[in-house]
């Protein structure tokens, strides 16, 4: 970054500063964890929030697009019924009750209090305002461990349930070596005020084992919410990762991934619900940093009101890389003309023995499936409804999972009744 | 049932007119076939009768029952009881076909003021129809027309228009893609609905269909009109000269 001039702060930076003040003593943490939390906050006085002129933020000017932050937070804790039946359901700072074997669950609060957790709260670079913002107001959390060769039965839901104000949690997940397991990572306000929400989750997929990570957001519609996820796949390590954007004013959802074991795999699938008007982005980094390792990565967006959405996808394939494969697509549905969404995919390939491909495409309903849908005695709205429904349900279908089906179904039809 | 007065329809938006001074009347319980070359206007009669917005009435009207349809949408049409087997049946990825069955089914009910059909008697009604028609019900878990032959396709056509048991039929070439066997199929249900308050337009271009279902009358459309109108001896009088005679004498 390169600062000539110290701008003076925003509305909203100043409330983010005079925020933290406020909550500081209550935050937990040792005394390592006290000076970064300062660190972090000195440099977000100093830098300021990302504007487009940083690259990784060029179509989300954060510091413009940042209005405002709550003040106070809500960490009492809040149950709500988990997507699937069965979950197991895991709230920080609630008991978590009976654990299946081979699943550890620690509290983060314990780790910030012991501050063993410095090194994995240090933001991943200059422009990371997500993991600064994290690390200076993080809370609480949950760390995961399923040990190797464990098979979960049923789902985990990781529920961070909210009433608005600031919500800041991490959560450090460790899959075990040829362990299975679906993981639902929920996102949603409770409450009526508006929320200021930051998540981080360090996750590493270990050798052969087969993670499903669903991250379902469903915040308010005057919500900030600010996620990331750091995943690291080991060898054969398989990862089906869906994200489902429902709600939220102002999303920034990031996706770091890094292949680092050969075999390794990454389904990366996601659902953007956008309307009113929402800015949502999904930024994906991706690297294929050693050979033979494979990914796609499918979205489906609908764009309605003046809603604004944006897919950054960076694949960086390594020079030894070889026998990658990553396919990349993303398609909208545009069903406003004042809606938007650009899809800025980016191709970084240092190998010569690669399959790389991407594709974007903009689209409105088809008139002649609408009219056939209309000609059966389905009146408009409801056809609208299956047909946008059946452009997004293409790719929750391909979970092949029933229950989990279903409740990302319930999630999108839900959200779609809005628009009846 | 139907009456169509002196219609003029042109492509929206464009000055290009192919219904040009229309007439056709179908009472209750015919069945009327048209016939005609192609590029008469036959599809396009159909699409305008459904309602479709690509084309633009410009001159005449249009009544069912008695009143003006024109200012209906497609779904009101439908729901009123009219119904379009498509020449071409659209495929529509994503949509499960049970699932849109269902949906059409219920949504012309709450139009009618009827209740809902619960779930078993949908999938028992759904069975029955697909059982009569050779349908395959494996065929029926995948999404709208997808993936489906084209004689699969005109089949599911007349499945939906028994499960929707409309008032007015029209049926655009469902005979051509079906085999043999599979045209005796198809003609014997859409025989079955033949009652005295239901009316039927079958656009065929051949003889063959005619055999099978029986029309009242006979009327040949060529370059957005009626030119002719008359008993089923005029299809078997095309089978054997073509439109020569017919389009010179309206000349
Ligand atoms: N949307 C459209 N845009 C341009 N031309 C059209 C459109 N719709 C119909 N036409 C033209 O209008 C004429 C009538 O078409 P239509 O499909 O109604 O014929 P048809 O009688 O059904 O023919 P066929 O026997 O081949 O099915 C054709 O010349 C066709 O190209
Ligand atoms: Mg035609």
């Amino acid at each position: 970054m390169n600062i000539q001039t110290k701008p003076p702060l925003t509305l909203a930076e100043q409330a983010l500063v005079d925020g933290f003040a406020e909550r500081l003593k209550d935050l937990p943490g040792s005394a390592a964890v006290s000076d970064l939390r300062d660190r972090l906050i000195g440099e977000l006085k100093d830098h300021g929030l990302p504007t487009r002129r940083i690259e990784s933020w060029h179509y989300t000017d954060f510091r413009v697009l940042l209005k405002s932050v709550p003040e106070g937070g809500n960490d009492a804790v809040r149950l709500i019924e988990p997507l699937v039946p069965e979950a197991i359901r895991l709230v920080a700072g609630a008991d978590a009750g009976d654990l299946p074997a081979g699943l550890k669950v620690s509290d983060y609060a314990d780790a910030l209090r012991d501050g063993r957790v410095t090194t994995q709260m240090e933001p991943r670079g200059a422009d990371d305002a997500i993991g600064r913002i994290s690390g200076a107001f993080v809370s609480c959390g949950l760390g995961l461990d399923l040990a190797a060769g464990t098979a979960l039965e049923h789902p985990v839901e990781l529920q961070v349930a909210h009433g608005g104000g600031h919500t800041h949690q991490r959560f450090p997940v460790r899959i075990g070596a040829n362990a299975a397991a679906t993981v639902i990572e929920r996102h949603t306000n409770r409450g009526s005020d508006p929320a200021f929400v930051t998540s981080v989750t360090d996750l590493v997929v270990g050798n052969d084992a087969n993670l499903t990570w669903i991250i379902v957001q469903t915040q308010g519609g005057a919500d900030t919410h600010l996620s990331q996820i750091n995943v690291t796949l080991e060898e054969n390590a398989r990862l089906t990762l869906y994200v489902v954007n429902a709600g939220g004013k102002l999303v920034r959802e990031e996706i770091h991934v890094v292949a680092k074991g050969e075999g390794a795999d990454l389904q990366l699938r996601g659902v953007n619900l956008l309307d009113g008007d929402s800015h949502t982005d999904v930024t994906l980094t991706l690297g294929h940093d050693v050979p033979n390792t494979t990914s796609t990565e499918t979205f489906r967006n609908v764009v309605f009101d003046r809603a604004r959405g944006v897919f950054q996808g960076q694949i960086r394939v390594a020079q030894d890389a070889q026998k990658t494969d990553a396919r990349m697509a993303s398609n909208t549905l545009l069903l406003s003309d004042d809606g938007e969404f650009s899809t800025k995919p980016e191709l970084e390939i240092f190998a010569d023995d690669v399959q790389c491909a991407h594709g974007a495409t903009v689209a409105d309903i088809d008139d002649v499936h609408l009219f056939y849908l209309m000609s059966r005695g389905i009146p408009e709205p409801q056809a609208r409804g299956l047909l946008v429904k059946a452009f997004v349900n293409e790719i929750v279908e391909e979970l092949e999972d029933e229950p989990l089906v279903e409740a990302l179904h319930d999630v999108i039809e839900t959200w779609l009744e809005r628009h009846g | 049932m139907l009456e169509i007065r002196n219609l003029h329809a042109r492509i929206a938006d464009t000055d290009t007119e192919i219904i040009r001074g229309l007439d056709l009347t179908v009472k209750a319980g015919e069945v009327a076939a048209i016939m005609g070359p192609n590029g008469s206007g036959k599809s396009t009669l159909s699409y305008i009768l459904a309602g479709r917005e690509d084309y633009e009435v410009t001159e005449g009207d249009i009544l069912y029952n008695g009143e003006s349809i024109l200012e209906m949408d497609v779904a009101e049409r439908a729901a009123s009881g009219i119904f379009l087997a498509f020449q071409y049946p659209v495929e529509i990825p994503g949509v499960a076909t049970m699932q849109f069955l269902k949906v059409a089914l219920n949504e012309q009910r709450k139009a009618r003021g009827e209740g809902e059909l619960s779930t078993p008697d949908f999938i028992r009604k759904v069975r029955e129809a697909a059982g009569e028609l050779k349908i395959d019900p494996d065929m029926l878990k995948r999404p709208v027309n997808v993936g489906f032959s084209g004689g699969e396709k005109k089949r599911a056509e007349i499945l939906q228009m028994a499960l929707l048991e409309p008032k007015l039929c029209v049926l655009d070439e469902t005979d051509s893609g079906l085999d043999i066997d599979a045209l005796r199929i198809v003609a014997d249900g859409v025989n079955a609905l033949r009652s005295p308050d239901r009316a039927m337009v079958v656009i065929t271009h051949y003889q063959r269909l005619l055999e099978h279902i029986v029309p009242d009358t006979v009327h040949v459309l060529y370059r957005g009109q009626v030119v002719k109108s008359g008993d089923k001896s005029i299809a078997l009088e095309l089978e054997e000269n073509g439109y020569a005679d017919i389009i010179d004498a309206a000349a």
